[in-house]
């Protein structure tokens, strides 16, 4: 269990992490959230024992980082922004250097190097110097060393960066792949990838805490959870939509012939209620949709608002 | 102390791979090789001796030693690896002294492939081995205060030219202040033990009572004195500023 009670950091005058505190459980794969210098980095640096928090508190596995610093380093595998590495080491050399360091020997040592070169699928580069490689086998090999002693807490600071959509989708498997009772904490940009492979997100901006629970809560916060997006070749008059029960407000897309039925009341319509309505209307009216179907929430709009609201204020 | 032999060995391959170690020491042999026996004219002097040799060694190591260590902490600062190192379960302390052993040890290789010159001299006459030995060790002491003073430099900043320029600086005042030069500079105006203590802290000093064969405990403990405090002055300085 990760706890920090009320952490603080600054860089002189830039207050990088204000007053955070959160906690995270066995099981909790997290989902780090904020625009750029929001604080994601440096609270996973203090969260590492990289940096020591200007005031405030935080234990990890029932141990204070200040004190107990290399038994929780021991715990933990890191994969740093950037995903920074020795480019004059072959990734092989890298991971044995890693395993001597985190006490791995013999046949275990052989097992787990393996097993993560497996992972993360390294074996064509094994023997090139890091420095050569391309920007997605570099965050790989960053993965695989972070890895390589199969900690119960796992902390990727954008773990996807510079890779492409197949390798993004790889590293998302192998992050939802990792046994239950794991801590997973992961930055990222891309609010996809939080809905795909978090079982809970947390937004901050500007050191401070805006958001915190399960990604769904988070699509439920947009104006669009739950509303119904109908798919034309000729948009029709919308007057018949917006007399809907339920309906707040029809949106209507002109170049891609859509409409959007916001509901009134997101909880209300769970089940299909507005999809039904929408479906008889346009039975009676005799129009026929090209699509039909019920969004779950747009996550830019939402990661938007929170963090704007943050800023103004 | 495993974590100092699993970051020595990490290190010292890396002075190979990058090659540093290999660029150090073809510039070590010719550099004393030009020295001994172009400037030292060690075959015209006619004494089995490696003096003209080892004369000229803190003039060499002033600029050989802080090129060798002025990526020691930099380049980690540079690239990022520093956080990677540091969030490892390894103490600050036990990665200083890996990559000063690591350091030191390609310095040692440095020397110890001058053999030739012990060869030659032993072929040619017969020179006081032990003077040799102790000459050697107190050279390979003097590098190792050299370097010293580079890796901390190395660990104030990422950029490798500021840490050679600092360390460059720092090591001249330290072989200087043994000099002539500046002791007849002062000397006459001021007390004589203002210069007996400028003196004392030269590297110079203490290197000549050893190449000469006199291998005494102050020079021992002079030497590990000065390693110890520059490396802990390094420790502190990446302990504070490891992020920035």
């Amino acid at each position: 269990m990760i706890t920090a009670t009320n952490i603080r950091k600054t860089f002189g005058d830039f207050v990088a992490v204000d007053n955070l505190s959160f906690q995270i459980h066995s099981g909790d794969v997290v989902g780090f959230l904020g625009p750029n210098g929001a604080g994601k980095s440096t609270t996973m640096k203090m969260l590492t024992g990289f940096l020591e928090p200007d005031s405030g508190e935080i234990r990890i596995a029932n141990m204070a980082i200040d004190t107990s610093r290399q038994a929780i380093q021991k715990r933990i595998g890191y994969l740093p922004e950037g995903a920074p590495s020795y480019g004059d080491m072959t990734p092989i050399q890298m991971l044995n250097f890693i395993a001597d360091v985190r006490g791995l020997t013999g046949k275990h040592k052989r097992a787990r190097v393996n097993k993560v070169i497996e992972l993360v699928d390294l074996e064509a580069v094994l023997d090139k110097p890091i420095e050569n490689l391309s920007k997605g086998f570099k965050r790989r090999v960053g993965l695989a060393q972070a890895l390589l002693h199969d900690p119960d807490i796992l902390i990727l600071d954008e773990p996807t960066d510079g890779l492409d959509p197949n390798q993004k989708h790889q590293v998302r498997k192998l992050i939802q792949n990792l046994s239950k009772d794991k801590i997973v904490i992961i930055s990222t940009h891309i609010l996809e990838e939080v809905t795909a492979v978090c079982n809970r997100a947390m937004i901050i901006a500007s050191g401070k805490m805006l958001f915190d629970s399960s990604p769904q809560a988070l699509q439920a916060k947009s104006k669009y959870h739950q509303a119904v997006n109908i798919l034309f070749d000729d948009l029709p008059a919308v007057e018949v939509f917006s007399a809907l029960k339920g309906v707040k407000s029809v949106e209507v897309d002109e170049v891609n012939c859509a409409v959007t039925l916001i509901p009134e009341n997101a909880e209300d319509q769970l089940g299909t209620g507005l999809l039904e309505q929408a479906s008889a209307a346009l039975q009676s009216q005799g129009l026929t949709a090209k699509s039909m179907y019920v969004e779950q929430g747009r996550l830019d709009d939402v990661f938007r608002e929170l963090t704007e609201e943050a800023n103004l204020s | 102390m495993n974590h100092v032999g699993v970051l020595f060995k990490r290190e010292f391959s890396s002075f190979f791979a990058t090659p540093v170690a290999y660029v150090f020491i073809t510039i070590f042999l010719v550099l004393s090789g030009i020295f001994t026996f172009y400037v030292g004219h060690l075959y015209e002097r006619g004494q089995a001796d490696l003096l003209p040799f080892f004369n000229f060694h803190p003039w060499l190591y002033l600029f050989l030693v802080p090129a060798m260590a002025m990526r020691t902490w930099s380049e980690e600062r540079k690239s990022g690896s520093i956080e990677l190192l540091m969030t490892l379960p390894i103490s600050t302390l036990h990665a200083m002294l890996g990559k000063f052993f690591a350091a030191w040890a390609v310095l040692g290789l440095s020397l110890i492939l001058t053999f030739p010159l012990w060869i030659t001299v032993n072929y040619l006459g017969a020179p006081d081995n032990g003077i040799i030995i102790a000459a050697y060790i107190g050279s390979w002491l003097m590098a190792g205060a050299f370097l010293a003073v580079g890796v901390c430099m190395s660990a104030l900043t990422k950029s490798q030219v500021i840490a050679f320029i600092l360390s460059v600086v720092v090591c001249f005042l330290f072989v200087l202040s043994g000099s002539d030069v500046v002791l007849d500079a002062f000397k006459g105006w001021v007390p004589l033990w203002f210069l007996d203590t400028l003196a004392a802290f030269s590297f110079m000093t203490h290197f000549e009572n050893m190449s000469r064969g006199v291998i005494a405990l102050n020079d021992l403990m002079y030497f590990g004195i000065v390693i110890a405090v520059w490396l802990y002055a390094g420790l502190l300085v990446i302990e504070q500023k490891k992020a920035e």
